[in-house]
């Protein structure tokens, strides 16, 4: 009888997983000797085991591991997204300890769901086999679904819970139906193994069965960072979910989402490249199109933000299309900029509602500007940046990637991304309107800014401002990082 | 195995029907029978291709789709509940508080 041997397991590149899913578990037990009062202690515990996973998983950066026989691996690439991750966790854990106090439904199980998504998410950036970046999507979306519907004795967020649920199962299909295909025309879920398999076909193209299945992965990615015309469900579910979660699955997700699309694409298809990244190309143009237009008229400053989210996805894509180490690069540097300036203006969103997420609307900043001069800076900040004007981080990333379009000698492209970018400075500078130029309705005496919330919104602050006066420090990181994919 | 066309011919049925059933049908939990229609009929590719190249990592895909499937029924109920509590009805159609 044949001995089943098992392969040396060298669990270093799963460390901060590990370290996660562990502390997520036992702040699971710890909630329930916490009384319902001191819930607060579970998201400071929580920030603490973020800011250290943080550190674990920095430690690994430059190092090459792959393990579990090369279904994940730890490189420079993943370490980047990681941190990422982790920093939309952690902002959205300082955000979410007061609002969810005031709306009345801290439970403490906010938290080590959190910590569980952002398990998923490293594992789609570690993944480097189907199956790998399959569960983690699905540890992610699984807990991003409750997460959407937590408030559950809210309608809306019902609503949106349920809304993404159906729809993010359905896209789930799609994505499964294309990693059975490539399996089925390559003989292999890893992703290595599928790239050398693709480059020895003469035609890749021409392999309905690996072009189909390529075809719908793409589709499933495209429906998880909400690119058009997949993006149906996302205005609807950030409107609904409590607003700290909104701004968490703006953010990290998204990043997760593009990390393992960036990976499955540019491994296992270089040499099919013509054919996704001219599909990409038509992707960012409806993406970027669709989500500045239909945010010019919204009233609903969560719902604009949804929006807008579309369409910064639509801007990221634009690199991606481009799939040159610029473009590559500007993805990463972007996606860490974008994670500051949203988070930081979710966090300003949530400063002004009133409990029932109310006083959402874009009228409701009224004089803001005159009422709390230092927050109005800050949200005057994130919306510069969103709006990507310099020196703010978000005008360097918009730069990288549309630079990287126009390497790849995609000029259409860039010029379309530079007109959507200007056509949303409409939207953003209507909110500054109302905080500097129209004349307060209200007091703002129901606003009480934590210790945990100023400590987002500083460190929001410098993550929109420093990138963009410094951006040669973070591209250096983002350049090694696409260096090794 | 000679006929794997067959297999696939049935298992892209299955899922073009669940796919249908997403799309045309009211109710949630029927929407929610037809996404597993699309998961399984994934499953059927799965097991039929890995039978055909004569190796396991199919198989073992198929495990882990059946685990996720039952996680995602396990969440998915529990929203549909939460859903009922307030509405008194899962239908897709009183899924309206947000519209653009």
């Amino acid at each position: 009888m044949d001995m089943i041997t098992i392969p040396a397991v060298n669990l270093t590149p799963i460390m901060p997983e590990i370290f996660l899913s562990v502390m997520a578990m036992a702040l699971l037990l710890i909630n329930v000797f916490v009384p319902s009062s001191k819930k607060s202690y579970l998201s400071y515990i929580s920030f603490f085991v973020i800011v250290a996973t943080g550190f674990i998983t920095a430690a690994g950066w430059g190092g090459h591991i792959e393990s579990f026989s090369g279904s994940v691996v730890q490189d420079n690439f993943a370490t980047f997204f990681k941190l990422i991750f982790l920093t939309a966790a952690g902002l959205a854990t300082l955000i979410s300890d007061k609002y969810m106090e005031r709306e009345g439904c801290n439970h403490g199980e906010l938290y080590p769901l959190i910590l569980f998504t952002v398990v998923g998410m490293m594992l789609m950036a570690s993944g480097t086999d189907l199956m790998t970046i399959f569960l983690g999507l699905e540890v992610m979306s699984v807990s991003l679904y409750v997460l959407a519907g937590f408030d559950r004795a809210k309608s809306k967020s019902n609503e949106a819970g349920l809304k993404y649920f159906l729809l993010g199962a359905f896209s789930t299909g799609f994505l499964l139906y294309g990693m059975a295909l490539t399996y089925g025309a390559t003989g292999s879920t890893r992703i290595s193994v599928i790239a050398s398999k693709v480059s020895m076909m003469t035609a890749p193209s021409a392999n309905t069965m690996l072009l189909a299945g390529m075809l719908l992965m793409i589709t499933g990615f495209a429906f998880k960072v909400a690119a058009a015309p997949f993006h149906m469900w996302t205005p609807d579910v950030y409107e609904g979910a409590p607003t700290p979660m909104t701004a968490f699955m703006s953010a990290g997700p998204k990043a997760a989402g593009f990390a393992a699309a960036l990976r499955i694409l540019l491994v296992s298809f270089p040499s099919m490249q013509a054919d996704w990244s001219q599909l990409l190309w038509i992707l960012a143009v409806l993406t970027m199109t669709v989500g500045n237009i239909t945010a010019l008229r919204q009233d609903n400053i969560k719902r604009m933000l949804a929006y807008s989210s579309i369409a910064h996805a639509g801007y990221v894509l634009v690199g991606f299309a481009a799939g040159n180490p610029t473009g590559t690069a500007g993805i990463l540097f972007y996606m860490l900029s974008y994670t500051f300036m949203n988070i930081g203006a979710f966090a300003i969103i949530i400063l002004v509602g009133k409990k029932g997420e109310s006083n959402g609307n874009v009228q409701d900043f009224a004089g803001f500007g005159f009422k709390h001069p230092l927050l109005a800076v800050a949200m005057t900040i994130f919306l510069f940046s969103l709006a990507g004007m310099p020196p703010t981080a978000g005008f360097i990333g918009k730069f990288y990637l549309f630079s990287g379009a126009i390497e790849k000698g995609y000029i259409w492209l860039a010029i379309i991304g530079v007109l959507n970018s200007a056509a949303s400075v409409y939207y953003y500078l209507r909110v500054m309107v109302f905080m500097y130029m129209k004349d307060a309705t209200e007091e703002f005496d129901w606003m009480q800014v934590t210790a945990p919330v100023a400590l987002s919104l500083i460190i929001s602050v410098v993550g929109s401002l420093l990138p963009g006066m410094i951006p040669s420090v973070i591209l250096q990181y983002a350049q090694q990082a696409v260096k090794l994919i | 195995m000679e006929n794997l066309n067959s297999y696939l011919i049935v298992s892209a049925i299955l899922f073009s029907i669940g796919t249908i059933g997403v799309l045309s049908r009211k109710n949630a939990i029927v929407i929610f029978m037809c996404i597993e229609l699309m998961l399984n009929a994934v499953n059927l590719t799965f097991v039929a291709l890995s039978r055909h190249l004569g190796n396991l990592d199919g198989q073992v895909f198929v495990f882990f789709v059946m685990t996720v499937a039952a996680a995602e029924a396990a969440v998915g109920l529990a929203l549909m509940i939460a859903f009922y509590n307030n509405k008194e009805s899962i239908d897709v159609e009183d899924v309206n508080l947000m519209k653009w």
